[in-house]
């Protein structure tokens, strides 16, 4: 597992609940503050498992059901381990028109899974999205926070050794 | 009160009241789907959709309140077509097999259509994803069949306080369910089915039993045996067509004679031996107490399934405040299985024990391990009070020409204290009853011996109950106030057992019922159950009650001769084997069955 060593996540499960416990204490007493606790606790454990979400229900001393309710409901929100990288590739219209789908094929083909999936060494999740506002440099795709402008599927290879 | 129009009619509703309300008031109906008075007016359904001048959208009028000089128009073109149109998008995603679904006739879904003279169907689209959970003994869910409606979410989470279920995922997806997809028998459903009662089609109902309950009967080599409960008879009469409240004991037993059950026994029966054996064990958990010796207080009545699998799950440190004592039921089901075979000289092993409960809990109940103290099940089969109904009709059974019949004995009969076993308050004044007398030798001091404080269908009630001048055995209680308390809904006992987890706590004795209102309102009973309905079926248990020459528990003189031919004395060894249990340490998330 020498790739987890790489990553951000140096900190043992044991060193994470503790933080997420001390986010909750501090939101304790705030009406409403469920889904700042979830995002924040996505932020350090990287997404939301089940145990993660039972953790924060009896802290919260709300049922799971509503904490699992509000995890589905929003797309932000993730149950599968999330890579270390995510990648988005737009299917807005001007994306979609000139070979989006192309590319989460090709893409599909490369990482060896499905849209919403991370690839088995965590490196990275697989996702698409609507519009990500760059329709004049059609086909648009994102990595984290970068931009990568007229994808070409052949191109895709050698923009994603970058991330190794 | 204030004035409005509804329909060109000029109107008047009290203040407060939603649109829907005053128009109730003013005897116009408008159609209602997800609406439940009382209980739930989200505005989920939109069914209910009205005309509001001023307004630039329709408004559901069962959120909406009626204001001073609002004009409401409740069936123009454009409300109509609204509603239709609201309910063919809903009939595009469900199942159309009427037929064969458990709420043919009986379908709120089903009733609306005919109201809205539904006569094609215009959209066929994508079908949703849909969940057939059979995991849970008690309860069935189908997915497929459920309309959104979110009913059974507010009154898991919101009145029973339990949130088992809740809506998951989005928009189309949306299911409502226990999280992450898990079968409902995975997580801490108390089994209570107060979501059945409340869901207006076929997407919750019990795990029928009728079947086996045939097969058993169809068996010569059987002895088969059935017991009903205390709200039983309070309830039936509602599923053939008579007034809430009326009370059909005598003709139920003789429906399940003429269905061809062997012997027709009853619950209460065992109700009253709960409250002698439960009674004594008060009575010794309180002198322990009273001499230093260790002993748990407040004590806490067991006979819910639906309580005790919810304590199980959410305080499971605090096991040890339950009484020992089996359900009334189980009790019975136990004896039939040993004191009553013996006495008719038959195998345990021929014998086929069907109880009718106003529960879904009970079905879960039957399967616990540890309710097998013959060495075969104490009950074979649960039936709810809809599926008793549905028997007898299957069975050809006119009820209402029916003669009325005896209980056989000797485990028929009963003191008017089982009777209100049935009702909110009512074990705990049984109890009383038996105990105040076994500690100073006189009557409960209480007109017509109902503890009034305990009466009704409050959350939480309690009373005192001061101990003066006892026998001379009892002399330590002596200017002792026994402090009790009494809730029905599992919302309730969370705020008395948060007490107790802080330790503060004032009651010695506390009767829990896992359904608001008590086994009359429980999951198991003909629908509706509102607060009406409650009411007249409270009334008819306390009628029959005092309707009864006896109406103290150790006063019934078979209970008497169990004692004198099988069990020797309250608490004792053969009680304890077979009418006593202990319980399951499961955790909010099962982590103690993990462990």
């Amino acid at each position: 597992m020498n790739h987890q060593s790489k990553c951000c996540c140096l900190e043992t499960d044991e060193q994470k609940y503790k933080k997420i416990e001390e986010i909750i204490e501090e939101y304790k007493d705030k009406e409403g503050s469920l889904i700042q606790i979830l995002h924040f606790a996505q932020g350090i454990f990287g997404y939301l498992p089940l145990e993660l979400q039972e953790f924060i229900a009896k802290k919260q001393n709300i049922p799971l059901s509503e904490i699992s309710g509000v995890v589905s409901f929003y797309s932000f929100f993730s149950t599968q381990p999330r890579g270390e990288n995510t990648i988005r590739v737009c299917l807005g219209t001007a994306c979609y028109v000139r070979g989006g789908k192309k590319i989460v094929e090709k893409l599909k083909e490369i990482l060896d899974v499905n849209v919403g999936d991370t690839t088995i060494d965590r490196k990275f999740t697989l996702e698409v999205m609507r519009c990500i506002g760059a329709c004049g440099l059609a086909p648009a795709i994102s990595i984290n926070d970068k931009v990568y402008k007229q994808v070409n599927p052949d191109k895709l290879k050698s923009i994603l050794e970058k991330y190794y | 009160m204030i004035n409005l129009t509804i329909n060109n009619k000029n109107v008047k509703a009290k203040d407060g009241m939603t649109i829907l309300e005053a128009a109730k008031f003013n005897n116009i109906i408008i159609p209602q789907l997800c609406y439940l008075e009382g209980v739930h007016q989200i505005g989920s359904c939109r069914i209910c959709v009205v005309e509001v001048e001023g307004a630039k959208t329709l408004q559901s009028s069962c959120m909406v309140k009626a204001k001073e000089g609002m004009v409401v128009r409740t069936n123009t073109k454009l409300v109509r077509q609204a509603r239709k149109v609201i309910y063919e998008l809903m009939l595009s995603d469900h199942p159309k097999n009427c037929l064969s679904c458990s709420r043919n006739q009986s379908c709120e879904f089903q009733k609306l259509g005919e109201l809205l003279q539904i006569d094609d169907i215009r959209f066929e689209g994508e079908k949703s994803k849909s969940i057939v959970d059979y995991s849970s003994p008690s309860i069935v869910r189908d997915t497929s069949k459920c309309i959104l409606c979110r009913r059974c979410v507010t009154v898991c989470n919101e009145i029973q306080g339990v949130g088992v279920i809740n809506a998951q995922n989005r928009g189309f997806k949306t299911i409502i369910g226990p999280p992450d997809d898990l079968p409902i028998n995975s997580v801490n459903c108390s089994n209570c089915g107060q979501c059945i009662t409340v869901c207006p089609v076929g997407a919750l109902y019990e795990k029928e039993s009728v079947d086996d309950v045939w097969q058993a009967l169809y068996d010569e080599n059987k002895r088969v045996v059935i017991q009903t409960a205390p709200a039983i008879r309070a309830a039936l009469g509602e599923e053939f067509g008579y007034e809430p409240g009326t009370l059909v004991t005598g003709k139920m037993v003789s429906a399940l004679r003429d269905i061809g059950f062997d012997d027709v026994f009853d619950t209460n029966f065992a109700a009253d031996l709960t409250i002698v054996e439960e009674g004594t064990e008060f009575l010794k958990r309180i002198t322990n107490s009273l001499h230093e010796k260790e002993a748990t207080l407040p004590m806490i009545t067991s006979c819910s399934p639906g309580w005790i699998k919810y304590i199980e799950h959410a305080y499971p440190e605090k096991l040890t405040h339950l009484s020992t004592c089996k359900s009334p039921h189980m009790m019975l089901g136990a004896l039939i299985k040993s004191y009553y075979t013996k006495k008719i000289d038959i195998n345990p092993k021929d014998v086929y024990v069907v109880s009718v409960m106003p529960c879904t809990a009970k079905k879960f109940e039957i399967t616990r391990p540890e309710m097998n103290s013959t060495g075969y099940p104490d009950v074979d089969a649960v039936l709810t009070t809809r599926e008793l109904a549905r028997m007898i009709k299957d069975a050809g059974i006119d009820f209402k020409t029916l003669g009325d019949s005896e209980f056989d004995n000797p485990l028929g009969l009963s003191t008017g204290a089982a009777d209100i076993f049935a009702t909110t308050g009512g074990v705990m004044e049984a109890a009383l009853r038996t105990v105040y007398e076994i500690v100073t030798g006189r009557e409960l001091p209480f007109k017509n011996l109902h503890v009034i404080p305990v009466v009704g269908f409050e959350q939480v009630k309690v009373a005192e109950i001061l101990i003066e001048n006892p026998l001379p055995e009892y002399d330590f209680l002596n200017n002792i106030t026994v402090k009790v308390a009494v809730t029905s809904g599992l919302d309730g006992a969370k705020k008395l057992m948060e007490e107790i987890n802080n330790g503060t706590s004032p009651y010695h004795f506390i009767e829990v019922m896992g359904c608001p209102g008590g086994c009359i309102s429980g999951g198991g009973q003909p629908r509706p159950t509102n607060d009406y309905v409650r009411e007249k079926r409270l009334e008819a248990i306390y009628k029959e009650d005092e309707g009864k020459e006896l109406r103290k528990s150790h006063d019934n003189p078979f209970v008497k001769k169990l004692y004198e031919e099988f069990l020797d004395y309250p608490l004792g060894h053969l009680s304890h084997k077979y009418l006593h249990t202990d319980y399951t340490k499961r955790g909010l998330f099962n982590e103690y069955l993990k462990k």
